[in-house]
């Protein structure tokens, strides 16, 4: 149930504007990498496109290769909505859909592609995904209530169900934390830990203490200038970049001390 | 205001309590207030000096009103300078200015309501609800209003081509102008063919009625013969002047809907057109339904158009595909225009009213239809 991501020699535009230049990196299967930089480095510009989203953007394209176990996601002759539903992806406000209950939400991916599944099979798949993102004992009673009545860290959380719902390769979190409380945000680190065991996990985040606590592996991105690429400037087990670092960019930037 | 005579009040009885009889200290910040009965006390100084200015050049309601209310408005704002300070002046002046355009607006709303409510409620009842002008002539309605007799003859027809005609025009414009719509928010990206259809949506909004009807003639005359005058060259008429408005809001409603909705659809690996069809629609199916009903009510009382393409007729016609037939604004014209008795008008413009308060009937029951479509499909709140 995951799957490692290699990529090579990726370029990153937004139309003629180089956004990301250049980045060289693996991925694990089952180990949790943080992304971590300056704000407008490319870092969640650079994880949508692990999964395609990129491509939503008007202008939005790459060069370059981004490997799902061997296969090439940019490919000619592959489709966007096949890697998107092996390479799943959390946000950063929480967006549960307006129009439908809790269920449904979890239900989504499954609804909204119009396949059938029986009652019974739906049910356990809510249940197993919302135990799955530490839910079910809070919505437990109140499956059929909209989703857009659940606090932000909840909604959060429905949103983490509704992606492992779907049964992804990898899961990336766009910053999933920053619209969220510290105890919300215990909550999402915590089953972070936990998706680790099925899931290969990649996260941007701006909180350095929350990289330092959930990732295996981090990687440092930073940009030169405005106007100029982000550059992936350092990636080593988190341990070694927040202790022993061998760029001293990150090394300031870790510690605080940068510009 | 009520807040400061309370703590005045409180304060006096504390003076009471406490015997040093320690000068009430003045609030720095508190500057001149007007009494509480500042303002109905204008209004009434106002209503009698506009009294005696209206009995001057013969009196009359419309100028004691009008005289009433530029002098308060002038009085107020000159008032409330002196005592308040010219900031809070001003802010009197533009109160008043915005309760007086409010009211001026709502003079002929009432105004319509009242009338057509005292002309048209003597005409409504079952004879006229449910039959046709067929075979009411002149001679019948000399006959009731010499005999005294209730006048026959109704609008059931027109009611039926009313119905029959908007809801055709809507089965077409609905389609047509939605898919529009969302080609212009979700695929055209503003591209040229994008900024082409907008701009000719533009140009369409502003076409003339008249001008729709005599296209939807002039296109029925080239495929069917220039006769061809029957209810769905009507809706096409009127699906004309539908379209624009309909692509207008719901492109206005699929533009708010936020696109982190679009991309949590996309990243569950769902495609464009069912995250379009199951996501987006749904959540502005509210607005585009409020949106289609304003294309409703703007359509239902045309009377040209329906004129130049469906005729006129006195009996039922269910068949929108052949024959001529009648709508409500039609109708209205007509027995206006030419009274079935041309000596005794009296029932024709009974007649006239009666129908003119079904279709505010009709547009109003759209509405308070609209609103709960509105409110069934609107995305739920709550816990």
């Amino acid at each position: 149930m995951s799957k490692r991501i290699d990529v090579k020699d990726l370029n990153v535009y937004y139309s003629k504007f180089l956004a990301v230049e250049d980045v060289n990196i693996e991925i694990e299967a089952k180990s949790v990498t943080a992304f971590i930089g300056p704000s407008g480095c490319g870092k969640s510009t650079f994880l949508r496109t692990l999964n395609r989203m990129h491509e939503v953007i008007p202008g939005g394209r790459v060069e370059g290769e981004v490997l799902l176990d061997g296969d090439n996601l940019y490919e000619s002759g592959v489709d966007p909505v096949t890697v998107r539903s092996q390479i799943g992806m959390v946000f950063q406000r929480p967006n549960p859909f307006p129009t439908m209950s809790i269920k449904d939400n979890v239900l989504a991916g499954v609804k909204l592609n119009g396949k059938k599944i029986s009652r019974s099979d739906a049910d356990s798949l809510v249940e197993k995904s919302l135990r799955g993102a530490n839910l079910w004992n809070e919505v437990k009673d109140r499956l059929d209530k909209p989703g857009s009545g659940l606090s932000g860290g909840q909604q959060q959380r429905l949103c983490i169900a509704r992606t492992i719902a779907v049964k992804p390769q990898v899961i990336l979190m766009d910053e999933p934390c920053s619209a969220l409380d510290p105890i919300s945000t215990l909550a999402i680190e915590d089953l972070i830990n936990e998706l680790k065991s099925e899931f290969t996990v990649v996260i941007v985040t701006h909180n350095m203490q929350q990289a330092a606590r959930v990732s295996d592996k981090t990687a440092f991105f930073n940009i030169a200038g405005t106007g100029k690429p982000g550059k992936l400037i350092e990636y080593a087990e988190t341990a070694t970049i927040f202790s022993n670092p061998a760029v001293k960019a990150t090394e300031d930037y870790v510690s605080g001390r940068f510009g | 205001m009520s807040a400061t005579t309370t703590r005045k009040t409180s304060n006096d009885s504390r003076n009471v309590q406490n015997p040093p009889p320690v000068a009430r200290k003045r609030n720095s910040l508190a500057k001149g207030h007007l009494p509480r009965w500042a303002v109905p006390g204008i209004a009434a100084a106002s209503l009698i000096l506009g009294a005696a200015a209206s009995t001057l050049g013969g009196f009359s309601v419309a100028t004691l009103a009008i005289y009433t209310a530029i002098i308060f408005v002038i009085a107020s704002t000159v008032i409330t300078t002196l005592v308040e300070g010219p900031r809070q002046g001003r802010n009197a002046l533009a109160t008043n200015l915005v309760y007086a355009a409010f009211l001026l607006a709502l003079i002929p709303l009432a105004s319509v309501l009242f009338t057509v409510l005292q002309k048209g409620l003597p005409g409504i009842n079952t004879h006229f609800l449910f039959h046709s002008m067929n075979g009411i002539t002149g001679a019948v309605d000399n006959a009731s209003v010499e005999d005294g007799t209730p006048v026959l003859g109704g609008a059931y027809h027109a009611v039926i081509g009313t119905l029959l005609i908007t809801l055709w025009s809507t089965v077409i414009s609905v389609p047509v102008g939605m898919l529009t719509a969302i080609y212009l928010v979700e695929y055209g990206k503003n591209g040229p063919l994008a900024r082409a259809i907008t701009f000719f949506v533009d140009v369409m909004t502003g076409i003339p009625s008249i001008v729709a009807g005599l296209f939807a003639t002039a296109l029925f005359a080239v495929l069917m013969g220039p006769t061809a005058r029957m209810g769905i060259v009507a809706a096409v008429a009127l699906s004309v002047l539908m379209i624009p408005t309909v692509v207008r809001s719901t492109e206005e409603m699929l533009k708010i809907v936020p696109n982190e909705l679009r991309e949590a659809a996309y990243a569950l690996g769902v495609r464009k057109w069912r995250t379009i069809a199951k996501v987006v629609i749904p959540t502005a199916i509210s607005g585009i339904a409020s949106g289609v009903t304003l294309a409703i009510a703007r359509v239902i009382g045309e009377t040209a158009p329906i004129l130049v393409t469906a005729g006129l007729a006195n009996n039922i016609n269910v068949n929108v595909f052949g024959n001529w037939m009648a709508t409500l604004p039609t109708f209205i014209y007509y027995q206006i225009l030419t009274p079935t008795s041309p000596t005794n008008v009296d029932p024709s413009i009974q007649r006239a009213w009666a129908a003119a308060l079904l279709l505010i009937i009709m547009v109003m029951v759209l509405n308070l239809g609209a609103r709960l479509v509105a409110g069934l499909f609107a995305p739920k709140k709550g816990r």
